[in-house]
């Protein structure tokens, strides 16, 4: 089943993707103003129901890997997403049916439709994190025990990566980040190749019709001068954490990620209390006062408290009025296997993950 | 001692007279196409109003919505060479992708996008190439063009390659005038850009705009210096307009915004500014505007300077009133500042809102029997249509459910009901010129934007503190009063490129002006 991709779409799906990508991603704006050119070129995508796929057609994993902070100065380009899907073909020796998003959260919920745009493949309705994470063996299909190889990578300059093999899913993201980070901390990839039947069986379904949904109700809030951030949370069924000031951003870009923290003082309710996230590319913890009170995988999103639109972790900064808010994480990142993944322990935190849902 | 603030807006030319905090005269003259007559007619009029001499004017500050509105308005721009080094990253989004179609060509669409730039940690992406740089200098002088901006991947990072370029290109082209992204705006190579080409597209109006008032002080025979107000509501100096005329985007908003604060001593409100063809309507949070957290647009250009949110309605004392069938509209279309002529109780022959107004016995302006003929159902659903419009906008600027003021200033607000929904209106003192005195009462800021090396014991927290400390004793040095200081701005980049664990700081404190001499 395939169904026309309208430009209409490109916004609101950029709106949900950001608050999805919980701060990590990058932001879509750049994305959307080149899938928005593609249209105008006369470029057109059209999305896959995951249940249309046959069990042994090829799905191509792409996302724009790297550190948010780069991707805002070192701008994407289409081509080099649709090259590292045609690198990987040319390796395998093998055409894709279709291409996926790695992460519907932040950019790279755009990326699999510029290399769509341009190849004349459809988009599969589905991601494998159902938000956003910073390393390879953070996904579902990680969590589901399949082969972490090969990998192509594409740099803007005449630089091609093929990682072959590799022994597991951390050797993968070491491998591939060391290549990453030598090029700039920023490329273009396309992960393991999926059959029909993974992406069937582990992949997290529907995504890209959640973030479009999610835009257009944060647009609806908006245009009724509602609340968008409690639209948020009607919407996702999410819950709200804290309301305040930003007052401090400490930001690395380290080891081909971004990371930090960002203190935000107590408005309102919460006057007199400092909230403190921690950030590797996405939020992973948050902190009210030294307690751990909401924690990766349950999705932790930064949010204008005007607006409602999401804030990245490369964008937060000194004096914003924001709004704290948790929604729910799709269920395989909570089962055993998948908080071995992405727990908070998987972040470097000794703790034990408890759901702000629970 | 006195200081004198003086609005220039696109209709008005305000100026007001302080003595302390105390407000000694508030006039009004229309802006002309010289500017410099409009401010020197505001200026002996204000000096006439509130007697004072001039050898007791301390000080001068000018805000102005002139580079704005030229944006706005697609007028007094000139065209520019837009150099990005950065190739081979960004090749599909080119220089002005995101503008609207009309001012890109305004600004003459000429992109150029050249190998070059930096990598986050300072390593080079891409050598420059210099070749380029002489053969794009070429057609800048074949095209006669006057201004370019230069902007490089990173260059917050490392801006060796922006200053080669300028360097190369004023060697190439005598009298060019060219502005380094790295001076203009902050990580984001997209906004940072498009805020430098616009800023390249206003050097010349920002030269005549600051000669001109040079000129209308020196007939007033004013020998006080004299500051322009920017986008955070502080001073800077005249000259340093004419190299960076974006920092006075948003100084409109802004002044209108701290003047309402100043008149009437509210810390919390919403703030309510309403001109000829447009109201702007923004939040005060603890005495300050309430600041935009994402991009602003300004003529449609997606910028990140920082800025009042402030959201505007096309409803101001000369919007058009229209009935069609049942309904009536009101607005966008305005006659503008042509009311004071065109409106019916000015004797023309256009039914405005200022008609509406005056014919409710909401306002006494020009001539009633101009409006005597109107029938009282149409002025009547006229009436509940603009106080629909202004409580939508109050809505929207509402942070909270708590019941806050509403401040009412500007020439237009004689509109605005006493209630809005269940909010007070307030209409302080000298309401009609709360710009001027917005920009009488301008802040004082002190900024540190340098690199710091984290050896020796220095931690982040030390450094970051000691680079406010320093902006604090600028600020003081430049007469602000050192209890009133407040951070505004800081940011650190880690510097990883150079040795030292080095980091680049940036830190800006901004407080009231201590009286001058008094």
């Amino acid at each position: 089943m395939l169904e026309d991709f309208p430009v209409e779409d490109i916004d609101p799906l950029a709106t949900g993707a950001w608050i999805l990508g919980t701060g990590g991603g990058g932001n879509p704006y750049l994305s959307t103003l080149n899938l928005k050119r593609l249209y105008a070129e006369g470029h057109r995508v059209q999305v896959m129901d995951p249940a249309a796929l046959d069990d042994d057609d090829l799905v191509a994993v792409v996302s724009g890997m790297g550190a948010p902070l780069v991707g805002q100065e070192r701008l994407k380009d289409p081509r080099h997403m649709a090259r590292a899907v045609e690198l990987m073909e040319d390796y395998l020796g093998r055409p894709f049916r279709a291409i996926m998003a790695l992460e519907i959260g932040g950019a790279n919920a755009l990326s699999p439709f510029l290399a769509a745009a341009l190849l004349g493949r459809p988009v599969v309705n589905a991601d494998c994190m159902g938000r956003a994470y910073p390393e390879a063996q953070m996904t579902s299909f990680a969590i589901g025990g399949l082969s972490m190889f090969p990998l192509a990578m594409v740099d803007v300059r005449d630089n091609e990566v093929i990682v072959a093999r590799a022994e597991s899913w951390k050797w993968m993201e070491k491998i591939s980040r060391a290549a990453c980070t030598a090029i700039g901390s920023t490329a273009a990839t396309c992960k393991a190749p999926r059959t029909g039947r993974e992406v069937k069986d582990w992949g997290i379904h529907d995504t890209i019709t959640k973030a479009v949904e999610l835009g257009r109700a944060v647009d609806a809030a908006r245009a009724r001068h509602a609340d968008p951030v409690a639209a948020i949370l009607d919407h996702e069924g999410g819950k709200s954490l804290f309301r305040g000031k930003v007052v401090d951003v400490d930001r690395t870009t380290t080891g081909g990620f971004l990371r930090g923290s960002t203190k935000i003082e107590g408005l309102g309710e919460d006057r007199g209390a400092v909230l403190e996230l921690a950030f590797q590319n996405e939020w992973a913890v948050a902190f009210r006062d030294g307690v751990p009170v909401a924690m990766t995988p349950d999705l932790i999103c930064l949010l204008d408290t005007v607006s409602g639109s999401a804030l990245g972790t490369e964008a937060v900064r000194y004096g914003q009025r924001v709004s704290v808010v948790a929604l729910p994480a799709p269920e395989i990142l909570t089962s055993p296997a998948g908080l071995e993944a992405v727990g908070p322990r998987a972040f470097g935190y000794d703790i034990d993950f408890k759901s702000v849902f629970a | 001692m006195y200081r004198v603030g003086i609005d220039v807006g696109g209709t008005n030319t305000d100026a007001v007279v302080l003595e302390g905090k105390r407000v000694l005269a508030g006039v009004k003259a229309s802006t002309t196409e010289d500017v410099t007559s409009g401010v020197l007619e505001a200026l002996e009029k204000v000096i006439a109003a509130s007697g004072i001499a001039r050898d007791e004017i301390a000080a001068i500050m000018i805000g102005t919505t002139h580079f704005t509105n030229a944006v706005i308005e697609r007028r007094h721009m000139d065209e520019v060479a837009a150099i990005r080094l950065g190739l081979p990253s960004g090749a599909g989004l080119p220089p002005m992708v995101d503008w609207p179609e009309d001012l890109r060509q305004i600004v003459g669409n000429h992109g150029y996008q050249v190998k070059g730039g930096f990598e986050f940690d300072g390593r080079i992406l891409s050598p420059l190439d210099e070749d380029e740089i002489l053969r794009i200098a070429g057609e800048i002088r074949a095209k006669g063009l006057n201004a370019a901006a230069v902007t490089c991947v990173f260059s917050g990072v490392n801006d060796a390659m922006e200053v080669r370029v300028k360097e190369m290109l004023e060697g190439e082209c005598p009298g060019l005038r060219v502005v380094m992204s790295k001076d203009i705006g902050r990580h984001g190579l997209l906004a940072r850009e498009s805020a430098a080409i616009m800023n390249a597209s206003l050097l010349s109006l920002a030269d005549r705009t600051v000669a001109a008032f040079g000129e209308a002080l020196k007939r007033a025979k004013i020998a006080a210096p004299f500051y322009i107000t920017q986008n955070d509501g502080t001073l800077m100096a005249a000259d340093v307009v004419r190299d960076y005329p974006v920092l006075t985007f948003a100084s409109g908003p802004t002044n209108s915004m701290r003047g309402a604060a100043f008149l009437t001593g509210l810390k919390e409100a919403i703030v309510v500014d309403v001109g000829g063809t447009t109201s702007d309507v923004g939040a005060l949070s603890m005495g300050f505007p309430r600041q935009a957290s994402t991009t602003v647009d300004i003529g449609g250009v997606r910028t990140n300077f920082r800025m009042p949110d402030v959201f505007s309605i096309g409803l101001g004392g000369g919007s058009l009133v229209v009935e069609t069938g049942d309904a009536v509209t009101i607005g966008p279309k305005s006659v503008g500042y042509r009311v004071s002529r065109e409106a019916l109780v000015f004797g023309g022959d256009v039914l405005t809102a200022t008609d509406i107004a005056v014919a409710s016995g909401r306002a006494e302006i020009g001539d009633r029997a101009g409006v005597a003929g109107l029938a009282p159902d149409l002025v009547a659903r006229a009436v509940a249509r603009m106080t629909e419009m202004f409580e939508d906008c109050v809505e929207r600027s509402r942070v909270s459910s708590a019941p806050v003021p509403v401040i009412a200033v500007g020439g237009g607000s004689v509109l605005m009901p006493d209630r809005i929904g269940e909010l007070e209106v307030i209409r302080p003192e000298n309401f009609g010129v709360a710009n001027a005195v917005g920009a009488a009462i301008a802040q004082i800021s002190g900024e540190t934007d340098r690199v710091f090396s984290l050896i020796d014991g220095r931690t982040r927290e030390s450094a970051l503190a000691e680079a406010e400390a320093e902006a604090r004793e600028k600020a003081i040095a430049a007469g602000a009063l050192a209890d009133t200081l407040e951070v505004i701005e800081r940011e650190d980049m880690p510097l990883a490129y150079l040795p030292g664990n080095a980091t680049r700081i940036h830190v800006k404190v901004v407080g009231e002006m201590g009286t001058p001499n008094a």
